[in-house]
């Protein structure tokens, strides 16, 4: 019962501020507009503000770092993701071919001696590889996104069962040290996840591939007559998102210092949940990578706060799927508001 | 309270005292005067006394009054697109709203159609004539024919004044605008592609049989006699996807009729058909005003004023400028638009003598599925400085044509050919390179991103080569887009603007500016001016000349025929996929064009069926959403 108030307290926090104190009224509206305005950065405000009024343990270093640990394989998974999304396709393979990139690796480097570094490289490559292939079926099969990674979703699942035999493979420990922590505190996985939204973020603004993520999205036929290859583009926005989702597999695989074949499941959703929730439009044309990563933040701060308020994890699923809705609905507010 | 208009009787007080509930019940059945919400006169008194009882307009001359907008303001952010519009309509009169794009018409007309609400102001209607949802019927309904039907519920505030019968109406959504019996036939399609046609015209309000399933039988039969009554020549099944761009708007204008409205708002109903179907449009229009329907009729075309209109409202910078009959020349009505006088509408320079050949078309052929060639054996050059007009009924091939030259669809035989040499085929890489470029018939469907920023879209075409070891150089874009927007004069509030809130000359403004940038040496425009007013066309008219003047060249298709005669050094004229002739700019007059156009081959050596021809080939929709479009576009700068 109290499990339940507190749910729908975390969850309608995050559009209203807490009415308490002296003044409750002002604040009030504060939350509410700097929420409409910033988005989901003051939706991520809101929600640690009032993670933070609820537990003690939530505002402590070590605790919003393993925030970050939590939002870390997620966040790679989202960024690639993003670049799907922003040219308006959709990818539900990534935790698959994260599973299968982090099986490949252990499958290579433990099972077949090879150098990590050759390892580590296949098992991006086999990233890459998939995505590509879910590229080509989308450009040049002219099958539906949804269709050609969902495809992709159940074989790259397949495969890593197959090569790992259904039971996980150790890694090897040079790479087990992304899931460690440097000096004592912080986190790797956190590092990378900052890494790869930096290489994300680029992606998008600076570059040709970039840019021409945003025009296919908009407008694919004017981005075609504007001369992009468009075919030849998606092909490239597929492998970046299997690549990221490579990177993901690795981390996670070193934190858990194990490859697991069932590893990353439903991660795929957690992914398009955190680039929606960051203000991107699933009919293309706009996204971000800080938008991306405050979506990831959001979703671990939550699961995180809820864990810490001793929330049942079947609320935490129930709080998660309002923030979701929450999250869309105000950023259509905002949009409307604004137009 | 602005004032109103001359169209007031005499007598009769403008005002009617803030503080009237609004939402009038005209969707309450009549006899049913218990479901009037308490405080709503259901009817007001003093119509009579006003002269106007509620019968037939078509003994009253200039029929009674059924919407009138009084000092109407919209603001957007950044933008105030109405400003104190005042407007009048009655029944049985063609009202033509004109203006620029960016004026305010389109806001104007959405927030008739429930789409937008004024921030101040008010919108006036007269009561409903029936209970509307009685289910559509295939006459036009008109507004005398209900005498003594209407509940004289007795007025709970005496003291309102008449008024001429209009109440205040406050128009949140499409079904209340349907409610008052206006319907509006908008520019953009909203016509579902999956359904076929019988579906979309009765789509959400479907003939039922007594089980509550769809009465596909009585669909069909009514939507044959709609069909009918536009004199659109296809079968009631026929899927929407498979009629091109004029049927579509002919289905959109059936079903508009089949609402029955009172009133009927058409934008820019014109703008995609050939002058015969201008003529069966204008046939069907002064039925309905016949029949006493009030129709606002949005157009860009001066010659339609005279030739349909009663009188014309102007817009300008969202304030309404000036009503006046239409029979008002030419001239002063585009001085009335545009502010200012503008001294030649089509301001082409020739240069004295053309340059060498740009592009060489031979023997271009492209093979159709089944029905005979999309277009076949055309051949033609462009001369560096020229302007080649390529004129012909839509549907002849010339946008296929076009496409098939720039890349992006394939062809089957025939060379083409820049500066001498061959250029890949179905490669718009390869054309781009060549120094080819495109301005699409479909502005907003294939033309721009409308997301995008105008920078965006500005660099678009030249994306690949502003990048510099993967690294798009967005300062070198800036510059670029900030110096092209100058030069062509964009009314924007800054780069970073998104396309979508730009009015149509502007757009294409940005479309052409992204072949500027991208250094295209021969353009291809693809009904540039259409939907654009007269002060941007003759912008875009200038820019013509000005990249001829420079050596560059442009091929020019134009439904428009004053547009192709007036701007071309040569027309070529396309007819069923053939080039049916060339003019020279002298001897191209609109008859010689129309002769040209309306000719068969005379050479049958193989025979295939003429009249698919007549519509636009299967092809021409690439990325033509009309569900899509029909979210979009706005007239807001």
């Amino acid at each position: 019962m109290s499990a339940e108030l507190k749910t729908g307290a975390a969850a309608e926090a995050v559009g209203r501020a807490p009415d308490q104190g002296p003044g409750g009224r002002r604040p009030a509206e504060w939350f509410s507009r700097a929420v409409l305005k910033n988005g989901p950065l003051g939706g991520l405000a809101a929600l640690v503000v009032v993670m933070a009024a609820l537990s003690k343990d939530f505002l402590n270093g070590q605790n919003l770092l393993n925030v970050g640990v939590q939002a870390s394989v997620t966040a790679i998974l989202a960024f690639g993701v993003t670049f799907v999304i922003v040219s308006a396709g959709i990818d539900l393979s990534v935790g698959s071919v994260a599973a299968l990139a982090a099986t490949v690796v252990a499958w290579a480097a433990t099972g077949q001696d090879l150098p990590v570094w050759i390892a580590v490289l296949l098992g991006l490559a086999v990233g890459a590889g998939s995505g590509l292939l879910s590229g080509a079926l989308v450009a040049y099969g002219k099958l539906p996104a949804f269709i050609a990674t969902l495809a992709m979703l159940s074989v790259g699942r397949g495969l890593a069962l197959v090569i790992s035999g259904g039971s996980p493979i150790p890694f090897p420990a040079s790479v087990s040290r992304l899931g460690d922590t440097l000096g004592g505190w912080l986190p790797v996985p956190v590092l990378v996840m900052i890494g790869m939204g930096l290489v994300a973020a680029l992606i998008l603004a600076r570059t040709y591939a970039g840019r021409a993520m945003f025009a296919i999205g908009g407008n694919e036929e004017a981005a075609r007559l504007s001369g992009i290859h468009v075919k030849r583009r998606k092909l490239v926005i597929y492998a970046l998102s299997g690549l990221f989702a490579a990177v993901a597999g690795i981390v996670l695989a070193a934190r858990l210092t194990s490859a697991q074949p069932q590893a990353a499941t439903g991660y795929e959703l957690d992914a398009i949940a955190a680039v929606v929730i960051g203000g991107a439009s699933l009919s293309g044309g706009s996204g971000k990578a800080s938008g991306t990563l405050i979506g990831a933040l959001i979703l671990a701060v939550l699961r995180n706060g809820l864990n810490l308020l001793s929330v049942s994890a079947f609320w935490q699923q129930v709080a998660t799927g309002l923030v979701i809705a929450l999250a869309v609905l105000l950023d259509t507010l905002r949009r409307r508001s604004t137009r | 309270m602005t004032g109103v208009n001359d169209d007031v009787p005499d007598g009769i007080p403008a005002d009617v005292p803030d503080g009237i509930p609004d939402r009038v019940s005209d969707g309450v059945p009549d006899g049913a005067p218990g479901d009037v919400p308490a405080g709503v006169p259901a009817d007001v008194p003093g119509r009579a006394a006003a002269g106007l009882p509620g019968g037939g307009p078509a003994d009253v001359p200039d029929g009674r009054e059924l919407l009138r907008v009084e000092g109407v303001t919209k603001s957007f952010p950044g933008v105030r697109a109405l400003d104190g519009v005042d407007l009048s309509l009655r029944g049985g009169e063609v009202h033509v709203l004109l203006g620029e794009n960016g004026a305010g018409k389109s806001t104007l007309i959405k927030m008739l159609s429930g789409a937008h609400r004024p921030d101040q102001g008010r919108i006036l209607a007269a009561p409903g004539p029936e209970g509307p949802d009685a289910g559509p019927t295939t006459e036009p309904t008109r507004p005398g024919t209900r005498p003594g039907t209407r509940p004289t519920t007795k007025p709970t505030r005496p003291d309102a004044p008449p008024d001429g019968g209009l109440r205040e109406v406050h128009i949140r959504s499409a079904q209340d605008a349907e409610r008052l019996g206006i319907a509006t036939i908008h520019q953009e399609f909203t016509l579902v592609p999956g359904l076929t046609v019988a579906e979309n015209l009765f789509l959400g309000r479907q003939p039922r049989t007594r089980l509550g399933l769809i009465d596909k039988k009585t669909m069909r039969t009514r939507a044959a006699e709609l069909l009918r009554r536009v004199r659109l020549d296809v079968s009631p099944d026929t899927p929407v996807a498979e009629l091109g761009i004029a049927r579509l708007q002919m289905v959109e204008i059936a079903k508009a009729l089949s609402l029955d409205a009172r009133v009927l708002i058409m934008d820019e109903p014109t703008a995609v058909l050939t002058s015969e179907e201008v003529e069966t449009l204008f046939g069907i229009v002064r039925e309905l005003r016949a029949a006493g329907v009030g129709i606002l009729f949005i157009t860009h075309h001066l010659e339609e004023i005279g030739a349909l209109g009663d009188r014309v409202t102007v817009l300008r910078d969202g304030r309404s400028v000036a009503q006046v009959p239409a029979s008002t020349g030419e001239d002063e009505l585009i001085r009335l638009m545009v502010g200012r006088d503008i001294a030649e509408q089509y301001p082409r320079q020739r240069p004295d003598r053309p340059g060498p050949p740009l592009l060489r078309v031979r023997g271009l052929t492209r093979h159709g599925r089944g029905t005979g060639p999309v277009f076949r054996d055309v051949d033609f050059e462009v001369r560096a400085g020229e302007v080649v007009g390529l004129a012909g009924l839509v549907g002849a091939g010339r946008t296929e044509v076009a496409r098939a030259v720039f890349g992006v669809d394939p062809y089957d035989a025939g060379t083409v050919e820049i500066d001498g040499e061959r250029l890949a085929r179905g490669d718009v890489r390869a054309a781009m390179r060549a120094g080819l470029g495109l301005v699409p018939e479909d502005r907003k469907g294939q033309g721009l991103v409308l997301d995008a920023s105008l920078q965006d879209n500005l660099t678009l075409a030249r994306l690949n080569r502003d990048t510099r070891g993967g690294l798009v150089d967005r300062g070198a874009q800036r510059r670029r887009a900030a110096t092209v927007a100058e030069q062509l004069k964009v009314r924007m509030s800054g780069l970073a603007q998104p396309a979508r809130t730009l009015s149509g000359g502007n757009q294409q403004k940005i479309v052409i500016g992204k072949w500027l940038l991208a250094d295209t040496r021969l353009l291809i425009l693809d009904e540039p001016t259409r939907g654009i007013d007269v002060g941007a066309k003759v912008e875009i008219y200038q820019l013509i000349n000005e990249l001829t003047a420079s050596g560059r060249a442009v091929l020019m298709i134009s439904s428009d025929l004053p547009e192709v005669l007036g701007m071309s050094d040569r027309v070529l004229v396309m007819s069923q996929g053939r080039l049916a002739g060339e003019l020279t700019a002298e001897e191209a007059t609109q008859d010689a064009v129309m002769e040209l156009a309306l000719h068969t081959a005379p050479d049958t050596d193989r025979a295939r069926p003429h009249e698919t021809n007549q519509d636009k080939a299967p092809d021409t929709d690439h990325g033509n959403h009309p569900d899509k479009s029909a979210m979009e576009g706005s007239d807001v700068r």
